[in-house]
């Protein structure tokens, strides 16, 4: 397997996150890049997809041709059902969230705080009105939080702050970061770094970041298939 | 006997009034009750307020009423999803208000109502913009947010199969807010693609037991 050293992909992103979920847990995916995760969930591992419109045991998306107009998932694209799947109602998929029925949320982010905060819901664009989803349910709810984001900004600003600028989906939530140049760990000393992109040094990763960085004694080199 | 079929979508919203605050089971467009949105649009109910988990896709059912200025104000938790010109033209002119909410808290907002309690504590949004104005209280040392009932006077639902007495059986996805939302009105409608005699339904099957449901109209062809 070739590896790549240069920023990763979107999908090498998903890809790297999938390597972490364990055998048998229940896992909920945001919309955008945490949905790619599913395709890169190492084939040894059983997983149930949790979806907030009421689906347990979701599957791939069907064949062009084949989709049921009363089978989406949380962003409303058509989907399908593993064997052993289920559905119920809107409210206990949200218990399962809230109560921490779900092992693992993984979802995009705008910021994240060293604390572990996460921003992901409104940039107060005042040209759309501000919508919040599942995003605050998961956050608070889900037994692990994980997010998926680029490293920075379009712009070159940090996404990994002091404090967020943007408003808190939830205080203290995230548990561990996966960028395009490092696996980033949230702990009560601060952020630690435990992978980065070969190549990469703490201080030019720590230029790209507004909170001090740790290197982590057993960090590793973060490598990720050409997909 | 017990027959809560009626004949059309119009006599199934005939009493709708202005002001009311309707409950539109569905997400993004699946399970949503377009027809029986559109006959309220005919009836003319207006200044009403809608709670959905998002504000209305297309030009069809909770759009059609938005987009006729009936709608004063949005309850949901994303009003952008698949085709929201509607909302967010009305949005843009300031012509409706959104109220927004945490999607477990909208749905569990509605069972509270259902289940006749007074509220609940919610981890969910403390800390953030949507707790402002909320009590918050500490509970075996975690914070909650004090979350309030949400109670419709109409709901209007979309089911698979029905029977006379108002049993519900939804299809796969659809089924997503409609057995809350079916409990949390005081009038349930609900819109059906087959209706069957009473005990064809299998009652270990049954999701919304007929108690919760007013009126049932056949509606074949809903999409």
């Amino acid at each position: 397997m070739s590896m790549s050293a240069a920023p990763l992909s979107r999908r090498q992103i998903a890809w790297r996150a999938a390597q972490d979920v364990a055998d048998g847990a229940y896992v909920n995916l945001g919309i955008g890049l945490p949905t790619l995760v599913a395709d890169f969930i190492p084939a040894d591992r059983e997983i149930v997809f949790h979806s907030e419109n009421g689906v347990l045991g979701l599957g791939k998306a069907p064949a062009p041709g084949e989709a049921d107009p009363d089978l989406i998932n949380a962003g409303k694209g058509a989907a399908s059902l593993l064997p052993g799947g289920s559905f119920f109602h809107h409210t206990d998929a949200f218990l399962m969230i809230r109560g921490g029925h779900v092992d693992l949320s993984l979802m995009g982010a705008f910021e994240v705080s060293v604390d572990g905060d996460l921003a992901n819901w409104t940039t107060n664009d005042p040209h759309f009105a501000p919508g919040v989803g599942g995003a605050m349910d998961l956050a608070a709810g889900a037994r692990e939080v994980r997010v998926l984001l680029e490293h920075t900004t379009k712009e070159g600003e940090p996404r990994l702050r002091h404090r967020c600028t943007y408003p808190l989906t939830a205080p203290s939530c995230v548990k561990r970061i996966y960028t395009n140049l490092a696996v980033i760990d949230v702990s009560a000393q601060g952020l630690l770094v435990v992978e980065m992109i070969e190549g990469m040094t703490l201080g030019a990763l720590q230029a790209l970041t507004e909170p001090p960085l740790t290197l982590a004694n057993a960090w590793r080199p973060l490598l990720a298939p050409q997909l | 006997m017990i027959d809560k079929r009626v004949a059309s979508l119009a006599a199934a919203v005939a009493d709708v009034k202005d002001g009311a605050t309707i409950l539109c089971a569905g997400f993004g467009a699946v399970g949503m009750a377009d027809e029986l949105l559109e006959a309220l649009l005919e009836q003319g109910a207006k200044n009403l307020v809608a709670v959905a988990n998002n504000a209305g896709s297309g030009d069809r059912g909770l759009a059609a009423l938005i987009a006729n200025g009936r709608v004063r104000k949005v309850v949901c938790s994303y009003p952008r999803t698949d085709k929201p010109h509607a909302f967010e033209a009305a949005y843009k002119a300031g012509r409706i208000d959104l109220e927004l909410v945490p999607q477990g808290t909208l749905s569990e907002r509605m069972r509270c109502a259902a289940a006749g309690l007074g509220g609940f504590y919610s981890p969910v949004g403390v800390g953030t913009r949507l707790a402002e104005g909320k009590e918050v209280r500490e509970i075996e040392g975690r914070s909650y947010v004090l979350e309030k009932p949400l109670k419709g006077d109409v709901a209007f639902c979309k089911a698979q199969k029905a029977d006379r007495w108002g049993n519900l059986v939804y299809r796969k996805a659809a089924r997503n807010f409609n057995p809350t939302m079916a409990m949390a009105a005081d009038l349930t409608v609900a819109q059906v693609k087959e209706l069957v005699e009473l005990g064809d339904l299998d009652p270990e099957t049954i999701v919304t037991p007929g108690i919760f449901v007013d009126r049932v109209v056949y509606v074949p062809h809903a999409k």
